[in-house]
């Protein structure tokens, strides 16, 4: 019996539920509906937000797990791992999937472990079988040039880390039942030899995760102050600002701004590559966004093969005639 | 303070083949260097032994011209080195990899602190550095982008998360993950060469590390690749010239209207760029 059913390990900051948690559940659904099984959310945090957790319910989940102890605030490996663990004892979950953020593929791998069981990572594309339950989980390998499709043949739960943005966040139906199971953590989880200690935001325009848009400026930006062009252009466009390895060796932005493999792996609606000429470690971290658009004055480059819209031209001449078709009323 | 660096040794371009059968990677014939992730783990312990004193020994799992890695490990500055190497640890996955890992670690015990790359490039999973802490019950922060302090019993680390950094503090022993802002690696030295070259490197299997028949390798490993594939690259760019100012501005205009039509742009600029596209 498929009873078990498939799990998904939502986020939270401050209470509320992060919209990761959404694509998750568009995720979990599909499965569940294909396997016909329950899908649970689970959620830990201090103190979570009632409504939001009714909104998992309208978006999806026919019953919300959540754990709640102050120390649960903030993510930490070691309680939330044992409150995950204490919870996959309790009733075996056929599948339990992760968003591939810095909490997911922290949490998700230190979990697996404990679980005696695998994980994929960072996975764009999820099926099932029907028949035998099992998990088809597709992830990009080697630089995104190949595919690999993984399965969990044995071990329980099957668990995945889903890239962020793969998937649009699953649409709200008001009115839609479910279950709310609220819980005190198991007090034997809550401990952890890691304490937080502070928190400093990084520069806004940097936040590249949750970014629908992403101006990314590469070396054809030719001087650090150039830099502000791209800035702008991210301002008329409501985007995050990123940039290529060469531009964050230079000093030109910081390093949360580098957007490839030694950087972060984005998946925007939309990414614009001012200068960009799109080598294969860049490529790695941007080619799944939805829409790619390239402005570079060499033909020839790599950019314009993942490109839907190029323009062969120059940047400088370009942009700024660009923003004001944006700006001007 | 011991520190212990598991480091991995990776194809050098993305111009690997893969063996459809067994749905691993085939590794010969092309050139390999260490995990660039991995020099920052190697580079920030060798700076915290040069604060604390102490040893940094660097270990990798691999066919046996891993070997090298250790060594250019050893000439950056690495005092000790291990090759886990055997037929049995082939095709391993993440579990397998972290369990043999680990069972080195165990017998390199004790220790204070283990240094992981944040991900491989090959892999690219990040699995392993977390799934080593999970296997030794270590407290563990991953994504390390600087230490601030480090004493015999705690680790004063800046953690880079998507909004931001957190500070945190975790008694040691413990395991870091480390992102490329820790530490820019240092090269080789001379002397360090030389001294890698002389350097005798223990080799271990799995009987040395105590592990069975189903705990390494493809066997030992719970999950399976069953397929690979070229990514279908349904994309075909619109490509608009712009060799002047001119065309410049006309290429912008069709972006916007292109940007427009896909319903890519923010409200405002939308309806914004819209209305242009119906006077134009
Ligand atoms: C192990 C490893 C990891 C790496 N990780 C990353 C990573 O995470 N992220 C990353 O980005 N790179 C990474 N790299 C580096 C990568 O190989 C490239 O060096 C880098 O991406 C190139 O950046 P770029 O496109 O800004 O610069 P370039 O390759 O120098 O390209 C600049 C482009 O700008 C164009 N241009 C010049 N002037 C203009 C103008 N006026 N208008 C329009 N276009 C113009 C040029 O035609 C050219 O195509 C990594 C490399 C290695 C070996
Ligand atoms: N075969 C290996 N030998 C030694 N260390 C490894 C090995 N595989 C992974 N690691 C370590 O784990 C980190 C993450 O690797 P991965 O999980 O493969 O992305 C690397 O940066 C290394 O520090």
């Amino acid at each position: 019996m498929a009873e078990a059913g498939i799990w998904i390990f939502g986020e939270q900051a401050r209470g509320r539920i992060l919209p990761v948690t959404w694509e998750l559940l568009t995720r979990g659904r599909a499965l569940a509906d294909k396997r016909g099984s329950r899908l649970t959310a689970v959620v830990f945090g201090a103190q979570l937000d009632r409504a939001d957790l009714q909104e998992a319910i309208e978006r999806g989940a026919d019953r919300v797990l959540a754990c709640e102890a102050p120390l649960l605030e903030h993510f930490l490996p070691e309680p939330y791992a044992a409150c995950l663990m204490h919870l996959i004892r309790e009733e075996s979950p056929e599948i339990l999937l992760g968003a591939a953020s810095s909490t997911g593929r922290t949490l998700m791998p230190y979990v697996a472990i404990k679980a005696d069981t695998g994980l994929t990572a960072d996975c764009t594309e999820l099926d099932i079988e029907t028949q035998t339950g099992l998990l088809l989980q597709t992830r990009p390998a080697i630089g995104g040039n190949i595919m690999a499709t993984i399965k969990t043949p044995q071990h329980r739960p099957q668990m995945a880390t889903v890239r962020p943005h793969s998937t649009p966040p699953a649409p709200r139906q008001p009115g839609r039942v479910g279950e709310i199971v609220v819980r005190r953590a198991p007090p034997e989880a809550l401990t952890s030899r890691v304490r937080r200690r502070g928190f400093r935001p990084a520069a806004d325009e940097n936040a590249l995760a949750e970014a629908s848009r992403i101006v990314c400026v590469g070396r054809g930006i030719k001087k650090g102050e150039h830099v502000a062009l791209g800035r702008r252009l991210a301002r008329a466009l409501d985007a995050a600002l990123g940039g290529t390895r060469d531009v964050v060796d230079r000093g030109w932005l910081e390093y949360p701004a580098q957007i490839g493999l030694s950087g972060k792996t984005v998946t925007p609606r939309l990414y614009i590559g001012l200068g960009v000429s799109g080598s294969i470690q860049h490529l790695a971290g941007m080619q799944t966004a939805e829409a790619i658009v390239a402005i570079n004055t060499d033909p020839d480059a790599m950019i314009f093969k993942v490109a839907d819209f190029g323009i062969v031209g120059d940047l400088f001449e370009v942009v700024p005639a660009l923003i004001k078709h944006l700006e001007e009323r | 303070m011991k520190i212990l660096i598991p480091i991995k040794q990776v194809p050098e371009t993305n111009a690997v083949r893969m063996d459809e059968a067994t749905g691993t990677m085939i590794r010969e014939g092309v050139d390999a260097i260490i995990n660039p992730l991995d020099l920052y783990a190697l580079e920030l312990g060798l700076r915290l032994r040069e604060r604390a004193g102490g040893e940094v020994v660097a270990l990798t799992m691999g066919p046996p011209r891993a070997i090298e890695a250790l060594r250019e490990a050893v000439a950056m500055g690495a005092d000790h080195a291990v090759l886990l190497s055997d037929k049995a640890f082939a095709g391993s996955d993440t579990w397998a990899t972290s369990l043999a890992l680990a069972a080195a670690i165990r017998k390199l015990a004790p220790y204070d602190l283990i240094i992981c790359g944040e991900r491989a490039t090959d892999g690219d999973t990040g699995q392993v550095g977390p799934g080593i802490a999970a296997w030794l019950d270590l407290p563990l922060i991953s994504y390390v982008a600087g230490v601030s302090e480090l004493t015999p019993r705690m680790i004063q680390a800046r953690r880079l998360v998507e909004e931001g950094y957190e500070d945190l503090e975790m008694d040691l022993p413990g395991l870091i993950t480390v992102v490329k802002e820790a530490a820019a690696p240092r090269l080789p030295t001379l002397r360090g060469k030389q001294r890698a070259r002389r350097l005798n490197i223990p080799v271990w299997g799995p009987d040395d590390l105590g592990l069975t028949a189903t705990q390494r390798g493809l066997v030992g490993s719970p999950t399976r690749v069953v397929k690979i594939f070229r990514p279908k690259i349904s994309r075909q760019a619109h490509l608009v010239k712009a060799p002047d100012a001119a065309a410049a501005a006309r290429a912008a205009q069709e972006l916007a209207a292109w940007l427009a039509s896909r319903h890519l742009l923010p409200a405002a600029a939308a309806s914004r760029a819209g209305q242009e596209v119906g006077h134009g």
